[in-house]
């Protein structure tokens, strides 16, 4: 069913784990599987001086696709100006894993969220103007983080307790 | 390379060199249809009737008690629709267990559809299903009452015995989906009270396309498949001889070894589950601690989900299964799970270890290695991971 594609990123994933003070967080989650995904990023800037991600990390609790395609979305996103990261769809990451199974698509669908939802975070902490495009996609986002938030509240306050700690 | 690691015997087991060993003079020897008058089909017919004998005595059923079928899912089907149908005008109630496999869930509600009313129980946190219960919901309408024997995802095993008399009592028909525990623990039809009893063969060492369907002798019910009237006009369809031969030859290697092997695979078991619990943080075992098949252990990890914990230990040589969502079709956890009360993120981390006859402590040992390793990995990937 998978890729060898697929596997190896998830058998080796690429840029897991946390950063530390990053500049954007985005966390997502998947009401329909339950699968959760945070993306962490740190912005820089290229050689013209426009800001770039300079790096991308990710957590996942999820399935083979929810982590082989944030593996590949943090690939996908490193060095990328912010106006390119917010243009990186779900078929470019089906793209580069070989394809998924049919059931698996939302997976990629997720990793781009999470992405857009950390490109968000660090633009209004830094209250900078957000594209109309992003607004848009951050207000649909909220709403199914809700309810998935809801159905992990526990496990999440005991995570981000750890990390005030 | 190290051999791979088989522990998913509940999908399904290998075929006994013993049994394809007698199935193989029948594919092309002895291929008679066991309809045909001559010699080829008589001889069809007597190793028909023969494993016909065999098969029934593992369950204490008389061998004209015992149908044919193709699988377990045919069986049920046949069960539930065949008495369903027939006895319309005694009632159209039908209490069924919450853990069922989908094959009873979704033909109870097939027939819901069609002017039935389907009682839903209920089971505790170890899926067991209350007696009591049972005789609280049946009504004057009630017609059938179907619990399975012992559940394949957690290997809880139901007080059929209880359930049986209390709808002999009842007067109500008792159907037992006994896939998981045939040949596996004793079964006694007469003793347990079972009107109805769906046994296969492809999860007892036989091969796969052969299956049966104990209907007490007296108790009619109609066909599902019409046609030329084989078993008795309840199931048409030429006889699968090499399968049922099989079937058999599997059936008297059970009951040959059920003891011993049963005794062995406990001990297997628990040393699997006692580990798993020590070696692990935050792990679980799901259904009962005793009263649960010998072969099964299922649990479930925090933090982690249990497709990619399935496929990293494929990636070890080890096959397991889960109930996670991601695993399904549907995308939905386990019903069995949510039915014990797990919550779904809890049934996301879902694995079941299923041991059989060539399971060895050394196999045991390496999963016990392996696991906790896995699971750490996964934990780290995960944005959950207290107690790493």
């Amino acid at each position: 069913m998978y890729t060898k594609k697929v596997l190896k990123h998830f058998r080796k994933p690429y840029n897991y784990g946390k950063i530390r003070n990053p500049d954007g967080i985005g966390k997502v989650g998947n009401i329909v599987c339950g699968d959760v995904m945070w993306l962490y990023i740190k912005i820089g800037k290229n050689k013209i001086k426009e800001e770039i991600i300079k790096d991308a990390k990710f957590e996942t609790f999820g399935c083979v696709a929810a982590i082989a395609t944030s593996s590949v979305i943090t690939n996908l996103a490193k060095g990328k100006t912010l106006n390119e990261a917010i243009k990186i769809t779900k078929d470019e990451i089906v793209k580069s894993l070989g394809g998924l199974p049919p059931i698996k698509l939302h997976c990629s669908v997720l990793a781009v969220d999470a992405l857009l939802e950390a490109i968000y975070d660090y633009l209004s902490k830094r209250k900078r103007e957000i594209p109309q495009e992003l607004k848009i996609q951050h207000q649909r986002i909220q709403k199914e983080k809700q309810l998935i938030e809801e159905k992990y509240k526990e496990w999440i306050e005991a995570e981000e307790m750890l990390q005030r700690q | 390379m190290r051999k791979r690691i088989y522990l998913d015997y509940a999908a399904t087991t290998p075929v006994d060199p013993k049994v394809l060993e007698k199935m193989f003079p029948y594919f092309s020897e002895k291929f008679g249809n066991t309809m045909s008058l001559h010699s080829f089909g008589r001889e069809a017919k007597d190793s028909l009737e023969e494993s016909r004998k065999v098969i029934a005595g593992l369950m204490g059923a008389e061998p004209e008690e015992v149908i044919f079928t193709g699988s377990a899912t045919e069986s049920n089907n046949l069960a539930l629709k065949g008495i369903a149908f027939l006895n319309q005008e005694k009632g159209n109630h039908i209490i069924i267990s919450p853990i069922e496999h989908p094959c009873i869930i979704e033909t109870a509600r097939f027939l819901e559809t069609q002017g039935f009313e389907v009682a839903w129980l209920k089971v505790d946190k170890y899926g067991l299903v209350n007696p009591n219960d049972i005789k609280k919901l049946i009504k004057k309408n009630t017609i059938l009452v179907s619990v399975m024997h012992a559940n394949n995802e957690i290997g809880t095993v139901e007080p059929i015995e209880e359930i049986g008399k209390i709808c002999k009592e009842k007067g109500v028909y008792f159907h037992t989906d006994a896939t998981q525990s045939f040949g596996k623990i004793p079964i006694d039809v007469n003793k347990m009270n079972i009107d109805l009893l769906t046994a296969n063969s492809h999860k007892m060492y036989g091969p796969k396309g052969a299956a049966c369907l104990f209907i007490r002798k007296g108790i009619k019910i109609s066909p599902i498949l019409h046609g030329g009237g084989h078993e008795s006009g309840l199931r048409s369809s030429t006889i699968n001889i090499p399968a049922i031969v099989g079937f058999a030859e599997a059936c008297r290697i059970c009951k040959k070894v059920m003891k011993k092997e049963s005794k062995r695979l406990v001990k297997l078991r628990n040393k699997l589950i006692k580990g798993v619990l020590e070696k692990i943080p935050n792990s679980h075992l799901n259904g009962h601690p005793e009263k649960r098949l010998p072969n099964n252990a299922n649990f479930w990890f925090s933090f982690i989900e249990g497709e990619s914990l399935v496929f990293e230990l494929d990636s070890y040589r080890i096959a397991a299964s889960t109930g996670s969502a991601c695993s399904s079709e549907k995308l939905e956890p386990s019903h069995v799970l949510l039915a014990i009360g797990l919550e779904p993120k809890e049934a996301h981390g879902s694995l079941r270890l299923s041991l059989g006859r060539w399971t060895t402590e050394k196999e045991i040992n390496i999963v016990l290695d392996v696991l906790p390793e896995i699971i750490t990995r996964l934990r780290k990937i995960s944005p959950f991971k207290r107690n790493l």
